[in-house]
Parts: C-alpha cells; sequence; structure tokens
C-alpha cells in the first residue's frame, strides 16, 4: 500500500506561501551559507520565514546562524524553534552533530519522516537548504514539495556552470518553477552568469561578492547583519519579494 | 506527541482510499509498526481514536488492527545480521528518543556489532506501514 506519510505532506506544507529550495547541483558553492541568510534577510523585511536544513548527511545551517540549545516541541507532531525570526528544522536536532552515514533511500525515507511529523506555522518563504547533487534529494524534492521554486547558485566560474547548467536544463526539462540564478562568491566582473541566464532563459536574481570578513561573523547574527555579503543578499531577496 | 502526526497519516490514507474507491465506511485498517520507531502506542491509540470521530460515519465500523514488527539489520559490510534487542542497550534515552523521531538516525548511534560499519540496511520493522484498507461501499 501506499506509504501513509505522503497522505498527510500536502496538509503540513498547505499554509505555506512560496517554498524556494535553494541548489546548484555543486558542492561547496555557497548554498548554506544564502539560503541561511536568505531567510534572515526575509524575516528582517516583516515575513514569517522557514529554514529547513535538507541536507541530512552534512547540515550547517544552524552553524551559519549560530543556533544552538533549542529543540523542537512536540504537539501532534513536531513543531520547529523559531530563532531570530525564522523557525528552523534540521536533522542536526537528532543526530548530536555526529556523522550521519545514510544511502539513497534512507534520506528518502528520512525527508518523507520529517515532512509528516513537521508542523510548521504559517510562513510566507520557506527556503530549503538543498544538499549538493542530482539525486535522490532533488527527485524527492520536486515530488514532495509541489510548486517549489529553485534558486540556483553559480560561482562566476564555467567549471561551476557547466554543473549547474545541468540542473538547470533538468529542472526545464521537468517543468519545475525556476526562480532564477544568483551568481556567488563574485571575484570579479566578467559578465558570463549573465550571459548564460539569458542564453538558457533563466531570469538573473543578483550578485553576491566575496567577503572576506563574513568568516569572522559566522554564527553570530548581529555581526552577519553587517557583513557587504548580508547586505548583497538582501539584494536578492528584494528580488524575490 | 508525534504519534498523533502519524496517525493522522494513516487516517488521511484511509480517507484517500474511501474516496477514491467511493466507500461509504472503512471496515478494516491492517497496519504495522517497526518497533526500531517505538511508537508509543496509547498516544498512537488515542490519536487514531481522535482523529476517526472528525469524519462522520466513514469509521464508525473500523476495526484496526496492529501489529509489530520486530526489527532486522543487515550489514552491508560483512553481511551479518542482528536484532534491535542486539545493540538497544548501547542507546541511552536522549538517543532513543532521536530514533523514535527520524528512525534513519539509527546510521548515527548503531554500529554492525561485528565489523562496526555504520553501513547497514533497516531490513524490516523501521516505521509505521499500511497493509490494507478495507472498506464497503
Amino acid at each position: 500500500m501506499k506509504d501513509p506519510r505522503l497522505s498527510v505532506i500536502e496538509k503540513r506544507l498547505k499554509n505555506i506561501g512560496k517554498i524556494i529550495a535553494v541548489s546548484g547541483g555543486k558542492g561547496g558553492i555557497g548554498k548554506s551559507v544564502t539560503s541561511s541568510l536568505l531567510s534572515l534577510a526575509l524575516s528582517k523585511k516583516g515575513y514569517n520565514v522557514g529554514l529547513l536544513d535538507l541536507d541530512l548527511t552534512s547540515p550547517s545551517d544552524h552553524v551559519v546562524l549560530g543556533i544552538k540549545d533549542v529543540a523542537p516541541t512536540e504537539k501532534e507532531g513536531i513543531i520547529p524553534p523559531t530563532v531570530n525570526g525564522v523557525q528552523f528544522m534540521s536533522v542536526v536536532f537528532y543526530t548530536n552533530e555526529d556523522p550521519t552515514p545514510l544511502r539513497g533511500e534512507e534520506v528518502s525515507n528520512a525527508i518523507k519522516e520529517i515532512l509528516c511529523i513537521t508542523r510548521w506555522n504559517n510562513l510566507d518563504f520557506l527556503i530549503i537548504d538543498m544538499p549538493p547533487g542530482i539525486g535522490d534529494e532533488l527527485f524527492d524534492t520536486i515530488e514532495l514539495f509541489q510548486g517549489a521554486e529553485f534558486l540556483l547558485l553559480s560561482t562566476s566560474s564555467k567549471i561551476v556552470f557547466e554543473t549547474v547548467k545541468k540542473l538547470l536544463l533538468l529542472l526545464q526539462e521537468l517543468n519545475v518553477p525556476i526562480l532564477g540564478i544568483v551568481e556567488n562568491m563574485k571575484h570579479y566582473d566578467n559578465g558570463y552568469i549573465k550571459n548564460m541566464c539569458k542564453k538558457h532563459h533563466a531570469p538573473f536574481l543578483g550578485e553576491i561578492w566575496f567577503d572576506k570578513n563574513f568568516e569572522n561573523a559566522v554564527g553570530n547574527i548581529n555581526k552577519i547583519m553587517d557583513t557587504q555579503l548580508f547586505k548583497d543578499i538582501d539584494g536578492v531577496a528584494e528580488n524575490i519579494v | 506527541m508525534h504519534e498523533w502526526a502519524l496517525a493522522d497519516a494513516v487516517i488521511q490514507t484511509a480517507v484517500e482510499v474511501a474516496q477514491r474507491e467511493s466507500l461509504k465506511k472503512i471496515t478494516s485498517i491492517k497496519m504495522s509498526l517497526g518497533e526500531l520507531q517505538e511508537i508509543e502506542r496509547e498516544f498512537f491509540d488515542t490519536a487514531l481514536n481522535e482523529l476517526m470521530k472528525t469524519h462522520g460515519d466513514l469509521f464508525s465500523k473500523t476495526k484496526i488492527n496492529i501489529k509489530t514488527i520486530k526489527t532486522r539489520f543487515k550489514c552491508r559490510a560483512c553481511g551479518h545480521q542482528w536484532k534491535l534487542s542486539d545493540t538497544e542497550k548501547t542507546l541511552d534515552e536522549e538517543t532513543r528518543e532521536s530514533i523514535h523521531f527520524i528512525p534513519e538516525v539509527a546510521h548515527v548511534f548503531i554500529r554492525c556489532p561485528k565489523c562496526k560499519s555504520p553501513d547497514f540496511d533497516i531490513v524490516e520493522g523501521r516505521g509505521i506501514g499500511i497493509d490494507s484498507i478495507v472498506g464497503e461501499k
């Protein structure tokens, strides 16, 4: 018979306005930082925002935002804690930050379990920090988060965009909504990503310059909000709302 | 009490079956609970009963049969098979609570008793499953 958890996932997500999956196909292109700061930026604009770290084997949004000493509460499911205005859910609440070695089917099972039992507030935005790769998590996200829009990250590098392009083409083939592409960790202005957006009919959502001072702000919201990186992501948030 | 959310999933599935098959009454739900998830039966049964009441007469004749499936693991590295009871004494209450919410985090806390690998399958007894839903038109 049908997995019963699938019957309630739509219900659990029905009070969410827009779901944005932050992806890019590759690891190390800033998905966690962008997802976390985008959530924060939208929240500071007055929106109700949730952040779901779906990188089950390597969750790190809690490190970016300095989230600790909080946990979900139980009430007819689990209710994620709200920290700095963002309702936050991550597998890290259940793993003690220990290594979490999961194969593909187990990742899918864990995602379904999280979506089945998590009760979000009424949200204007749910930001999903996607894991790298074009595999189980991507297909689960497309299947389980009906209507989710993808925000793709790329650096200015042709090498990185080569992977991002594969994800973009796949999403376009599957008719999945694409919010647009953000050029991240920008060091120089070569116009390459903007040109690629035009070529592949994807909106260009903005650019985030590499900020060498950001590392010192990690985990501290007040310091984060003073960084140029946050201001750049705030600009991306303006383009989204 | 996250048992409520899982009971909600079972009842919602039965409602979908009733709508799809044009059933006026659900007469039987047969389901299984995996030992690994350690569902608190009293909470779960209460939630099922409360949720069934919210659907008029649809569940007025429903008999629910729940069986518990013992958990069995198989190591992908050495092929060794073992039961939850072989390793559960190494799991403290907080760990069991974590597995209760998301059974896959067993891979964080459990290792193959023979070769210590974290790469194992939960062969059976993971979580909630529905075997059959029967009704009348």
